[in-house]
């Protein structure tokens, strides 16, 4: 990715600045400059405002990755997540300074600025947010699903960052 | 608009075709459908060409004309068009050949499909399926495709209680029907204990609920349904040809455990077609991730929302009960090279349709479907088929 690509949405990635529609009220993120809830009468045109998220949120959903996107390669295994804000909008992104065991659905969390990636050992470091645990994070051993026996405690092993 | 049949198909064996490239594989598919279906090159109107991603491939972009320059057809200077919407390519580019017959502009196409993804490494190729995600707001955070499904599946068994076991009974059903696929990529059997204990991709997804990077290209013929019984003793009439989109990135839907795009466009199918879910009899369904067959199943209208799981593990969708999915493996055991995905689905459902399908035969098939989704639903095709009377 080209440094311009990924700097241009530095305000978005560093600092999660969302966009609102003043019409319905609805946040969204990354910014929209139209909105969906309201385009059929076209009553969001240049009605879209600068909104910025809290970063709270809670888990909806997650996996632990072990076959990683590009430039994840030393992270793994890692824990990736769907996050509903407190404002609404879901965010994808990692979870960490978390055993891959206590991630659960529910789980409060609060955005974290860190190292996403690098590209290669000369190329550019990209930054923006993860997820980190808001409430002590339950370690123990939970059943995935209602078939699935919970697994056996074991060393812990935490998700890099 | 006119009523659209299927007068010929064609397709290449599927699987790691090392010594084949990608326009020898989109010629062998295009020329069978059109000995297929008797046509004279002479009277052909256009190519659309369904692929995903030659650029980042094979780096050749232009590539309809490419295949129609060495299918020896450059001389009539046709019009040729490359369609694309990720993984979901091939039944686009079907939609497109269907309007231009539907509308009368070209009396015959051929509609063709290909992907050649064996000449670059596994990572690449898997970078390449994640493209088909939102690469600013997903890929950038550190999300596969796989990832993403792993997400709707994890979601599913929250919400619905859908087990492991459930999800792993897709490739093991995808393989048993691949067996009796001569053009398949895998046609070893699996176990549920192999499928369980093969190595994690995105828990709960492992690497045998994934569908394999193959090579492969399939192609159908396309004509007038009022002329087709010049060229074929069964014509197979297009019923509905419906394409529906949604948001890019999985996190700005609404709902997790469905794909609203497959929705809506099968209810366009249906009333399209003026038929019901339970009025098909085999389908060819979107199972890139053992998670995705059981979504749609759902979406289709096959089965109630949040009952995938159970019904499909009670093998009720084998060979022999009222429905057969996935007849050909499907893209799990069949093979995926992405643009050809959807010709493919529509060639296996015409020789059921036909009672060409050999060992794979689905008794009393007579109304077909196909389900093709791009990314992780930002778009999904349905067509529906039926043996015209």
């Amino acid at each position: 990715m080209s440094i311009a690509r990924f700097w241009r949405e530095t305000p978005r990635r560093y600092n999660l600045g969302g966009s609102k529609c003043t019409n319905c009220n609805t946040v969204y993120f990354p910014p929209r400059s139209v909105c969906p809830e309201c385009t059929h009468h076209r009553q969001s045109i240049e009605k879209m405002v600068p909104f910025q998220l809290s970063g709270e949120g809670e888990v909806l959903s997650y996996t632990v990755v072990h076959e990683p996107a590009e430039g994840f390669e030393m992270l793994v295994p890692y824990v990736l997540a769907l996050v509903r804000t407190t404002e609404g909008p879901v965010l994808t992104g990692q979870v960490v300074d978390i055993e891959p065991e206590g991630i659960r659905i529910g789980l409060k969390v609060r955005a974290t600025f860190r190292k996403l990636r690098e590209e290669g050992k000369a190329g550019v470091i990209h930054y923006g947010y993860k997820f980190a645990p808001a409430e002590e994070a339950d370690t123990t051993p939970v059943a995935r699903s209602p078939a699935e026996p919970a697994p056996e405690p074991r060393e812990p092993t935490r998700a890099r960052a | 608009m006119r009523e659209v049949a299927v007068l010929g198909v064609g397709q290449t064996k599927f699987g790691e075709l090392w010594d084949r490239s990608f326009r020898e594989i989109g010629i062998e598919a295009g020329l069978q459908a059109l000995v297929d279906a008797k046509l004279s090159s002479a009277d052909l109107g256009a190519l659309y060409l369904g692929n995903m991603a030659s650029g980042s491939l094979i780096d050749q972009e232009h590539i309809a004309p490419l295949i129609l320059d060495y299918a020896g057809l450059v001389g009539r200077h046709l019009p040729a068009f490359r369609v694309e919407g990720g993984g979901a390519s091939g039944a686009l580019a079907l939609h497109q050949g269907y309007l231009a017959v539907a509308s009368g502009l070209y009396d015959y196409v051929v509609v063709g499909g290909a992907e050649k993804l064996t000449d670059v490494p596994d990572s690449a190729a898997s970078a390449i399926a994640s493209s088909a995600a939102d690469h600013e707001w997903e890929v950038v955070f550190g999300a596969t495709l796989p990832a993403l499904w792993a997400l709707i599946a994890r979601r599913h068994m929250h919400r619905f209680g859908t087990t492991r076991e459930e999800l792993a009974s897709v490739p093991v059903h995808d393989h048993a029907m691949a067996a009796k696929n001569p053009n398949a990529h895998y046609r070893n059997k699996l176990t549920l204990e192999q499928v369980l204990g093969a190595g994690p991709v995105a828990e709960p997804l492992g690497v045998l609920d994934c569908a394999p990077f193959s090579d492969g290209a399939a192609a159908v013929v396309l004509g007038p349904l009022e002329i087709a019984r010049k060229h074929t003793e069964i014509p197979i009439r297009i019923a509905a040809s419906q394409v529906a989109s949604d948001t890019m990135a999985l996190q700005h839907r609404k709902e997790f455990t469905t794909l609203a795009s497959t929705e809506v466009a099968a209810r366009r199918a249906f009333t399209q077609a003026r038929r019901a879910p339970a009025d098909v009899r085999v389908a060819e369904i979107h199972d890139a991730y053992s998670i995705s067959a059981l979504v749609a199943l759902e979406d289709l209208g096959f089965v109630d929302k949040g009952r995938a799981g159970p019904e499909f593990a009670s093998g009720k969708f084998g060979r022999g009960g009222p429905l057969t999915i996935n007849p050909s493996g499907g893209l799990k055991a069949q093979g995926r090279p992405f643009g050809a995905v959807g010709v493919a689905q529509v060639v296996e459902i015409v020789r059921q349709l036909r009672g060409e399908a050999k060992d794979r035969q689905v008794a009393d098939a007579t109304l077909g479907l196909t389900h093709d989704v791009g990314g992780t639903g930002a778009t999904s095709v349905v067509h529906l088929l039926e043996r015209a009377s």
